[in-house]
C-alpha cells in the first residue's frame, strides 16, 4: 500500500516538473508577469514531494518490510528515533531527501526574487526543474525507495550499530541542504548566462542562498567530525577520508563564492568568476555524490557499490559539466579588471586564490588514487601526511591575509599606521613565547601557525573597538573571522599538547607517566540483550592537583556472529578531554589500554559553531535590509 | 589563444569523466578473492528439516558447493535450474543455506522449482553467513576435498559458472 502510494506520488512529481517546465517556457514568450499557475504548480510540487517523503518515513516507522529499503536498513526492534533516521540513512531514502530540497529551494527562489527580471526567474525555475527531473528519474528507475520484495521478509536486516548515533542521524540532512542547496545558484547562474542578466543585482538574488547552503554545509561537516571523534575510537576528528573530502570541496567553492559576491555586488566586478564558482560548487557536490555512491572509492563510508548507479550519476554529471562549459564559452567575454594592488577587491581575490589552492589540493588528493589505479593499475592511497604537508604551511599566510583583508578600503587602500600591525605581530609572538615558556616548545611550523592565528584573532578583536567608535560593527564578519582564528589556534594547540600513552595493564596495576597515574581498579562483566560487555574501571589521577577521574571503557562481545567492538570512554571538560580505549590481549590477563589527553576539544567544536553563527548573522541582516 | 584554452579545458573534463567511467567498470569494493585458497571456516549450522547440526565434518572428502539462497530472492530463481543441473553430477555435494527466510515459503519454493540440495541448512538471521563473507544473496562457494575454498561466485550462477564447476570437479 505505502509502496504504491509512494510510487504514485513520485510519478505525480514527474508530471508536475514537466508541466512547470512547459508552462514556464510558454510564459517566457508572452509579456506581463509570471503566470499564477506556475506558483501554484511549484507549491504543489514541493508539497507532494514532502508527502512522498513522509510516506517513506511512515513505512520505516511501521516497519513495512515489503519495501526493500526498509528491509535492508531497519529492524522492528530499533528505537523509533533511529527508525525515522533510517529513512535518510540509506542511498534511496537520501535521494528522496535531495529531491525535496531541490523542489523547496526551487519554490522559495521563485517566491523570494520578485524584483528580478521575469526571464531570469523563469529560466532558473526551468533549469532547476530539469535537475529535479534528473533526480526523479534516477529515483524511479534506479534507486526507488518504494521497490517491493516478495515474499515479505519477517524481519529487517537492521542498521550497523555504529551508525545508530544521534549525531549521525542529523549529519546527512544538514549536509544535504548544503550540497543540494548549491543547485539553486547553479540554476540561477545558467539562467543568468542565457538571459544575459549580468547586472550586479544578480548577486542579490543568490547571495542568501549561498549563505544558507554554506551554513548548513559547515554544520554538517562539524556534526560528522563529532561523530567520528566519539564513535570511531581513534581519538581523531578528521581523517582526510575521501568522503570527508567530498564534503569539504564544495565548502571551499562556497566560501570563495560568497566572498567574490561581495565584490560583484559592490563593484560590479568578477561577474564570470562568480558564475564559474556557482557552477563549480554544485558540480563538486554531484561529483562528491558520484565518488561516494558509485563505490569507486574505498573509505569508511562505503555504501554498497552498484555500477549502474554510478553510470547514471556520471551521465548526469557529464551533462551538467558539458552543458555549462558550452554555455559559458558561448557567453564568455573577457573582463578587464584594473584592480589596485592594494584594495579590498584584491584582498578578496587573494582569498579566492587560497580557496582554489585548497580545493585543488584536496581534489587531487582525493581522485589521484582513482587515476593511478585506472591508468597504471597501481593502488596507492593519499593520506593525512600529504594534506598536512601541503595545507598547513599555506594556512599561515592565509591567516595573515585574512587579518589584513577586512581592514582595506574599496578601490584604493592605504595602510595607515602600519606600526599597529607590527605591534599586533609582536603581541602574538610574545603570547606564543609565553605558551612555550609555561608549557613546552614545539616545531617551527607550529610556532608560525599559532602566531598567525593569534594575529588574526587580535586584529579582528581590535576591529570591534574601532567599529564601536564609528558605531558601525560588522558582527557577522568579525565573529566568523575571529572564530576561524580560534579554530586554527585550538586545532594547533590540541595537536601540540595531545598526550597519548599505550600500556598493557593487569587488574590492580598502576602505571605512571608525566604527572598522571592510571590504575585498572576493576573489571565488570555485564550481560545485555545481544552482547556481553567487559567494563573496565580505570582511575586517572592528576598527581599535581590530586584530581581523580574514573573512566569506563568497554569491550563488547556480540554473540552472533562473535564480534568484538571497543567502546571508548570519553570525559569531556572545557579544558581537556580524556579519551580511553581498552582491548583484551589473547591468552593473558593483560589488557591493552590507550590513553589520550586531548586539550581544548570542546573549543574546536565551539569555534566552528561560532563561524556558522557569523554566517547566520549575515543572513539575518541581509533579510532585514531587504 | 582563447580557443586553445577552451579546447584544453574541455579535454581535461573529458579526461576526468572517462577515468571515472573506467573506474566504474572495475570492481574495487566488494572483493572476496582473499577468501580463495583459504581453509573453510569452522561452522555449526542447524539443519533445515530437523534439529541436527552440520559442521565441516559433513562436507569432508568431497567437492562441496555451498549455496546461499532465499525464497524472496529473485535472482535465486534465475540460478535454480543451474543448481538442478549440478545436482545431477556425481562428485559434488551441494549444501544449501536458506538465508533469512520463512520456512513455509522456502518449502514452497523448493517444491515448485525442485530441490537440488544434498544437505540443507538454515541461517535464520544471517549471522552464520557472515563467516563466509556473504554480502548479498545468491552467492556460492566451491570447496575442495581438503576443505579449501577454491572459488566464490557472487550473484546468480551462470552457464559459464556451471561449465567451470564441472571442469574443476572432474
Amino acid at each position: 500500500m505505502l509502496s504504491n502510494l509512494g510510487n504514485i506520488l513520485l510519478f505525480l512529481n514527474v508530471i508536475l516538473s514537466l508541466s512547470i517546465i512547459y508552462t514556464a517556457n510558454r510564459n517566457l514568450k508572452i509579456s506581463g508577469g509570471i503566470d499564477k499557475n506556475i506558483f501554484q504548480l511549484s507549491l504543489i510540487q514541493s508539497t507532494s514531494i514532502i508527502i512522498c517523503f513522509f510516506v517513506l518515513v511512515a513505512a520505516f516507522i511501521v516497519s513495512d518490510f515489503s519495501l526493500i529499503a526498509v528491509y535492508q536498513n531497519s529492524h522492528s526492534l530499533k528505537p523509533l528515533f533511529y527508525k525515522i533516521a533510517g529513512t535518510w540513512g540509506n542511498h534511496e531514502g537520501s535521494l528522496l531527501l535531495w529531491a525535496i530540497i531541490l523542489a523547496i529551494f526551487s519554490f522559495l527562489f521563485l517566491v523570494y526574487n520578485k524584483d528580478h527580471p521575469k526571464k531570469f526567474r523563469l529560466l532558473t525555475l526551468i533549469i532547476q526543474n530539469i535537475l529535479i527531473l534528473g533526480f526523479l528519474f534516477f529515483i524511479l528507475f534506479n534507486s526507488n525507495p518504494f521497490s517491493k520484495i516478495s515474499p515479505i521478509p519477517s524481519e529487517g536486516l537492521g542498521l550497523n550499530p555504529i551508525l545508530q548515533d544521534p549525531a549521525l542521524a542529523i549529519h546527512p540532512p544538514l549536509l544535504y541542504v548544503g550540497f543540494v542547496g548549491a543547485s539553486i545558484y547553479f540554476s540561477a547562474a545558467i539562467a543568468s548566462l542565457i538571459s544575459n542578466y549580468s547586472e550586479r543585482s544578480f548577486s542579490l538574488s543568490i547571495k542568501n542562498w549561498v549563505l544558507i547552503s554554506w551554513c548548513f554545509q559547515t554544520l554538517g561537516i562539524l556534526v560528522g567530525s563529532i561523530w567520528a571523534y566519539y564513535e570511531l575510537g581513534w581519538g581523531g576528528f578528521w581523517f582526510w577520508d575521501p568522503v570527508e573530502n567530498a564534503s569539504l570541496l564544495p565548502w571551499f567553492a562556497m566560501t570563495a563564492l560568497f566572498h567574490s559576491l561581495i565584490v560583484f555586488e559592490k563593484r560590479n566586478l568578477f561577474y564570470f568568476w562568480v558564475i564559474i564558482l556557482c557552477l563549480i560548487t554544485f558540480t563538486l557536490s554531484v561529483t562528491g555524490t558520484f565518488l561516494v555512491r558509485s563505490g569507486i572509492l574505498n573509505s569508511v563510508h562505503t555504501f554498497a557499490s552498484d555500477p549502474t548507479r554510478g553510470i547514471y550519476i556520471l551521465i548526469f554529471l557529464s551533462l551538467m559539466i558539458f552543458g555549462s562549459i558550452f554555455l559559458l564559452f558561448q557567453k564568455y567575454k573577457k573582463e578587464n579588471y584594473d584592480l589596485n594592488r592594494n584594495s579590498k577587491e584584491t584582498f578578496i581575490l587573494v582569498n579566492n586564490w587560497f580557496m582554489m589552492f585548497y580545493l585543488i589540493t584536496v581534489l587531487l588528493g582525493t581522485i589521484y588514487p582513482i587515476f593511478t589505479d585506472a591508468l597504471t593499475d597501481n593502488k596507492i592511497s593519499v593520506g593525512p601526511p600529504f594534506y598536512n604537508a601541503i595545507i598547513f604551511p599555506v594556512v599561515v599566510v592565509f591567516l595573515l591575509f585574512m587579518a589584513l583583508g577586512p581592514k582595506t578600503k574599496w578601490i584604493k587602500n592605504k595602510f595607515e599606521n602600519i606600526r599597529i600591525y607590527f605591534l599586533i605581530l609582536a603581541g602574538a609572538t610574545s603570547l606564543n613565547l609565553a605558551i612555550i615558556f609555561f608549557f613546552k616548545s614545539y616545531s617551527l611550523l607550529s610556532n608560525f601557525i599559532i602566531i598567525s592565528a593569534l594575529f588574526l584573532i587580535i586584529s579582528s578583536l581590535m576591529d570591534i573597538a574601532k567599529a564601536f567608535k564609528k558605531n558601525k560593527i560588522d558582527f557577522a564578519r568579525i565573529i566568523s573571522h575571529t572564530s576561524f582564528g580560534f579554530l586554527v589556534l585550538f586545532i594547533g594547540l590540541n595537536s601540540i599538547f595531545s598526550l597519548e600513552k599505550d600500556y598493557n595493564i593487569k587488574l590492580g596495576e598502576t602505571k605512571k607517566f608525566e604527572n598522571y597515574s592510571i590504575q585498572l581498579k576493576n573489571l565488570d562483566l555485564k550481560n545485555y540483550k545481544n552482547y556481553q560487555a567487559i567494563i573496565g574501571k580505570l582511575e586517572i589521577k592528576n598527581l599535581n592537583s590530586n584530581q581523580i577521574n574514573i573512566l569506563n571503557p568497554e569491550i563488547r562481545i556480540y554473540n552472533k556472529p562473535k564480534t568484538l567492538t571497543y567502546e571508548a570512554a570519553i570525559k569531556t571538560s572545557l579544558i581537556k578531554d580524556y579519551y580511553l580505549t581498552m582491548s583484551n590481549i589473547d591468552r593473558s590477563d593483560y589488557y591493552n589500554i590507550k590513553f589520550q589527553k586531548k586539550p581544548l576539544m570542546a573549543w574546536i567544536w565551539i569555534s566552528v559553531i561560532m563561524i556558522v553563527v557569523g554566517g547566520l548573522i549575515r543572513l539575518f541582516s541581509n533579510a532585514k535590509n531587504n | 589563444m582563447q580557443k586553445i584554452i577552451k579546447i584544453i579545458i574541455s579535454f581535461i573534463f573529458l579526461f576526468v569523466i572517462s577515468i571515472f567511467y573506467i573506474s566504474l567498470t572495475r570492481d574495487t569494493n566488494y572483493n572476496t578473492s582473499s577468501l580463495i585458497n583459504k581453509e573453510t571456516p569452522e561452522f555449526k549450522i542447524i539443519s533445515f528439516n530437523d534439529s541436527n547440526y552440520y559442521t565441516r565434518d559433513d562436507i569432508k572428502n568431497n567437492y562441496t558447493l555451498i549455496n546461499f539462497w532465499a525464497s524472496w530472492c529473485a535472482p535465486c530463481r534465475i540460478e535454480h535450474p543451474i543448481l538442478m543441473k549440478l545436482s545431477q553430477t556425481k562428485n559434488l555435494v551441494i549444501l544449501g543455506i536458506n538465508f533469512k527466510d520463512k520456512e513455509p515459503q522456502a518449502k514452497t519454493f523448493l517444491s515448485e522449482l525442485g530441490n537440488p540440495y544434498d544437505l540443507l541448512a538454515k541461517d535464520k538471521n544471517g549471522k552464520h553467513s557472515v563467516k563466509f563473507g556473504i554480502y548479498g544473496i545468491p552467492e556460492s562457494i566451491l570447496i575442495n576435498k581438503e576443505l579449501m575454498i577454491i572459488q566464490k561466485f557472487v550473484g546468480p550462477l551462470s552457464d559459464d559458472d556451471y561449465n567451470n564447476i564441472i571442469k574443476i570437479i572432474e
